[in-house]
């Protein structure tokens, strides 16, 4: 028997402005009781496209049907009209208010305003599907998961037929993936119809019944799952041949450049965001931190950078400086004495320098100085330098050299609505004496980067909120890695990526491995940590499960370890099964 | 003591019917600055009204109770709803900045009010505003704690009234759930179905209105229809935004925080034999306690206690 077909798109297209088109020309049906993966990298189209079907943008050219008929969906009050409801990336639920409420809002049934009566068609629909969902708890009180459940909800409330789905995988645990498969598949059974925007493979083949993939705002091709495979969807995404792995060479001398010992963080409603972390980063290899969404990762790498003040622990940074001259690069005046008087400095003779003469004399500044800025100071021994309760630009000062790529791009990393020139000066303005900031070496970085790692932007002079999620991470870890650092800490920095920018990503991530940096690297793919990493430290509730190498670990183990288990107790299980 | 009491309550009503109006407003999602300026414009119109209908009089005790209640709400309104509209076109339609329009709306609202003022015909407001401010008939003879209740014009029991209807609009109804998500995220509103333009524009002019009576009560009930300029009511439409934060954005917690400003705003006069150096800095008491709300609501960091979420941002649908 043949589905029947309850949307149709014909030859769509969407401009955003004079130059940039969205979507081009596309054309795809969507059939009763099946789920629909809409496949593609980021900016190819796939979310507008959507969007279309949900009222929040009107298609420049093209014709929508739905059952057959001719529509033009203006506002998402005539997409409910219709029977669609869509569960945006970024939820649109307001965090104030109850389950209930967020639910209701903009119904408009029996004309009265009655939330019981509403709580109860709620529940009965919730065990319809297998939702589980405290309908008096706040939005701001809920894990992501949750709230992505009272938003499927809430579309199925409104009496949705078609949900569509944008990227709802990226941020759940496996087990919550298996979860929300679960309810998708049970709609299915109802004769709903579902759309999942994605671009992660393995989910494709896993829940859907029909692949749609787009290419930059262009249908490629709509094929039925069963009859692909991941290699030729990953082929059709991209337009050319990719290869899914990751070169990892084995790690050179590494040597320890990072010792967290016992880091303690209190949060703001008084419990332990970080319990007793410890764990050492060495150069010249990637050290991967997985653990479920918020689990005290963005935490900890903003504990070392410096962003927080800690309840207890030390963070310990090991400079390689044995035999390298001193520099005033960073180092302050009083600094170079402290060394002095520790003991950790020498002459390019072998005599120490104490910053006194032969007869005792403690010299003069302006004499050190000379010294210092002649090169004629080494460090006998590599630095150790003490980073608890220092302030990011404290930690500067001291030589540290730091890059951070934070979680949040547009919110720490990188300052939207300024341009690729002023973000880099972000970085560098405190460089010179001069009361005015050197712009020309910025703006030859931001082209350099612009050019190695094909950033796609009009110029240097366009906003960062303008360009797409690849290209602004690109234009971030840029700037993070040509400040030349020692420690390179990144927190989900392929989140929302393209398989191409991921792989950017990945292998600028292995270069600076190469080059000798110690990369820390926050991630939430399993796979991804799995062929990336050297090591694999596990997180859960803020302590540490245990460290695992990531070349002999098995992706269950490293799941066990994330859901709260401890390594020792699943060695001693093993052990006890054998 | 009863003087006091009844003073208090009097600038209470004022200060009340402006942070309602201010409330609606910001909860749609605008911080309309322009309050003290559209409770002038109340004024103004109210004014006209008043002398318009007195005008048409043989004389002034022909005057109707009723009629002129009515006449001077109506033009008070209007005035008032129509320099709202101007604010509201301006950063709904327009997506003006909405502190540096509130301003703006302020400053006009004030000076276009000194400039109606001017020639609005005040033969007739003594008598006019006896009559408006007279008291609930069986009221007449009342003294001490009686006076104090039941003593009062319309317009005080109107602006309580206000205040009940308005926080059960927003707590127990369809209407106010939307319009607090409006508020909220007019984003999430709008993909729920939501004419967050209409909630916007309906609020904001309605707020507005409200706001707009408050200022002609204070000329017309309670200085009895002496007008000097538009400065003592865009000092009270200050208040009146301060007193909104106050109340953490709850209209029937405002009838009650407007009592405490009103007590704290005429003590000052009351207490006998302090200096007018004293007297200045009791009446800062209101902004400081407003400042010691803000420092304890932000340290406690309640959600429920915080503005609405898109208080100030402009919203467009199609913005990426």
């Amino acid at each position: 028997m043949k589905k029947q077909t309850v949307i149709e798109l014909r030859g769509i297209t969407k401009r955003f402005g004079a130059s940039i088109v969205a979507n081009k020309n596309v054309s795809i049906d969507v059939k009763k009781g099946e789920i629909l993966s809409i496949l593609g990298e980021n900016g190819c189209g796939k979310t507008t496209l959507m969007n279309m079907l949900a009222g929040i943008y009107y298609p420049d050219e093209g014709t929508i049907l739905i059952r057959g008929e001719e529509v033009s969906i203006r506002s998402p009050k005539d997409a409910f009209h219709y029977n669609i409801g869509m569960i945006h990336q970024h939820f649109k639920l307001i965090d104030v208010f109850t389950a209930a409420e967020n639910i209701v809002i903009g119904t408009h049934d029996d004309g009265k305003y009655d939330i019981k009566s509403a709580k109860n068609r709620i529940r009965e629909m919730s065990e319809k599907y297998g939702f589980h969902i405290d309908l008096d708890k706040k939005v701001y009180e809920m894990s992501v998961s949750e709230k992505q459940t009272v938003e499927i909800v809430k579309a199925l409330y409104r009496g949705a037929d078609v949900l569509i789905l944008d990227e709802p995988t990226a941020v759940l645990t496996p087990q919550e993936i298996d979860r929300l498969f679960d309810v998708l598949r049970a709609m299915r059974e109802n004769g709903k119809s579902v759309i999942i925007i994605t671009h992660k493979l393995n989910e494709v083949m896993e829940i859907s019944d029909r692949v749609t993939v787009l290419r930059k705002g262009e249908h490629i091709k709509t094929v039925n799952t069963s009859e692909t495979n991941e290699k030729e969807l990953a082929d059709m995404m991209v337009g050319q041949k990719v290869t899914l792995n990751i070169d990892r060479p084995m790690p050179e001398n590494p040597e320890l450049r990072l010792e967290v010992e016992g880091l303690s963080l209190m949060g703001s409603e008084g419990h332990l965001l970080l319990d007793d972390v410890s764990f050492s980063a060495y150069g010249g290899e990637i050290l991967g931190i997985a653990g479920i969404a918020g689990t005290g990762q963005r935490e900890l790498l903003e504990s070392i950078a410096g962003l927080h003040h800690l309840q207890s622990g030390r963070v310990t940074y090991y400079n390689p400086k044995k035999d390298k001259p001193i520099t005033f690069f960073h180092k302050t005046f009083e600094r170079v004495m402290e060394l002095a008087g520790s003991g950790m400095l020498r002459y390019a003779d072998g005599r120490d320098f104490t910053g006194k003469d032969e007869k005792g004399k403690p010299l003069s500044k302006k004499t050190i100085r000379g010294q210092v800025e002649a090169g004629e100071i080494f460090f006998k021994e590599d630095e150790v330098i003490n980073l608890r309760e220092k302030t990011p630009l404290q930690i500067r000062e001291l030589g540290v050299r730091f890059s951070f790529v934070p979680e949040d791009r547009l919110g720490m990393g990188l300052v939207a609505n300024m341009d690729i020139t002023d973000n880099m000066m972000l970085r560098s303005y405190r460089r010179g004496k001069s009361a005015f900031v050197d712009r020309k070496t910025p703006e030859e970085l931001a082209n350099d980067i612009i050019e190695s790692l094909q950033v796609v932007t009009p110029d240097v002079h366009t906003p960062v909120r303008r360009l797409s999620g690849g290209n602004i991470q690109k234009v971030l870890v840029g700037r993070e890695i040509a400040a030349g650092p020692r420690v390179l800490m990144a927190a989900y920095p392929v989140r929302g990526l393209d398989i191409n920018s991921s792989y950017t990503i990945y292998n600028l991530l292995t270069d600076q491995k190469k080059n000798g940096v110690a990369v820390i690297f926050v991630g939430e793919d399993l796979d991804v940590l799995l062929s990336l990493c050297d090591r694999i430290l596990v997180l859960a509730g803020g302590k540490v499960m245990g460290t695992v190498d990531a070349r002999k670990a098995k992706k269950e183990e490293i799941g066990l370890m994330m859901m709260g288990t401890a390594l020792e107790d699943i060695e001693k299980q093993e052990g006890g099964s054998l | 003591m009863t003087i006091f009491f009844v003073s208090a309550i009097s600038i209470a009503t004022v200060l009340l019917y402006g942070c309602i109006g201010e409330i609606i407003t910001e909860k749609a999602g605008h911080l309309n600055l322009g309050i003290p300026g559209i409770m002038c414009m109340g004024t103004a119109g109210g004014c006209l009204g008043v002398s318009l209908y007195m005008g048409t009089l043989s004389s002034p005790e022909n005057a109707s109770w009723i009629l002129l209640i009515l006449i001077s709400l109506l033009f008070s309104m209007a005035f008032a709803a129509a320099l709202g509209s101007i604010y509201a076109l301006l950063t709904v339609t327009l997506r003006c900045n909405q502190n540096i329009t509130g301003l703006a709306i302020t400053v006009f609202g004030g000076g276009a009010t000194n400039f109606i003022m001017s020639f609005v015909d005040r033969t007739y407001f003594d008598p006019a505003g006896k009559l408006i401010s007279s008291s609930l008939p069986f009221a007449d003879n009342l003294d001490g704690f009686g006076k104090v209740v039941f003593g009062h014009g319309i317009y005080v029991y109107l602006a309580i009234a206000v205040a009940v209807v308005c926080s059960i609009v927003l707590n127990r109804t369809r209407v106010g759930l939307h319009l607090r998500a409006v508020g909220e995220s007019p984003a999430t509103a709008d993909a729920a179905g939501i004419n967050v333009v209409l909630y916007k524009y309906v609020a904001i002019i309605s707020g507005s209105a409200i706001a707009g009576i408050g200022g002609f009560y204070y000329i017309m009930d309670y200085i009895k229809g002496s007008w000097e300029n538009a400065a003592t009511i865009e000092a009270f439409g200050w208040l009146a935004i301060a007193l909104v934060i106050f109340v953490l954005w709850k209209p029937n917690v405002a009838i009650f925080g407007a009592f405490l400003f009103g007590a704290c705003f005429i003590v000052a006069f009351v207490i006998p034999d302090i200096t007018s150096t004293q007297r200045e800095i009791i009446k800062m008491l209101p902004y400081v306690v407003t400042i010691v709300v803000l420092v304890l609501t932000s340290i406690r960091k309640k959600r429920e206690h915080q503005p609405p979420a898109s208080l100030g941002l402009p919203y467009f649908r199609e913005d990426r």
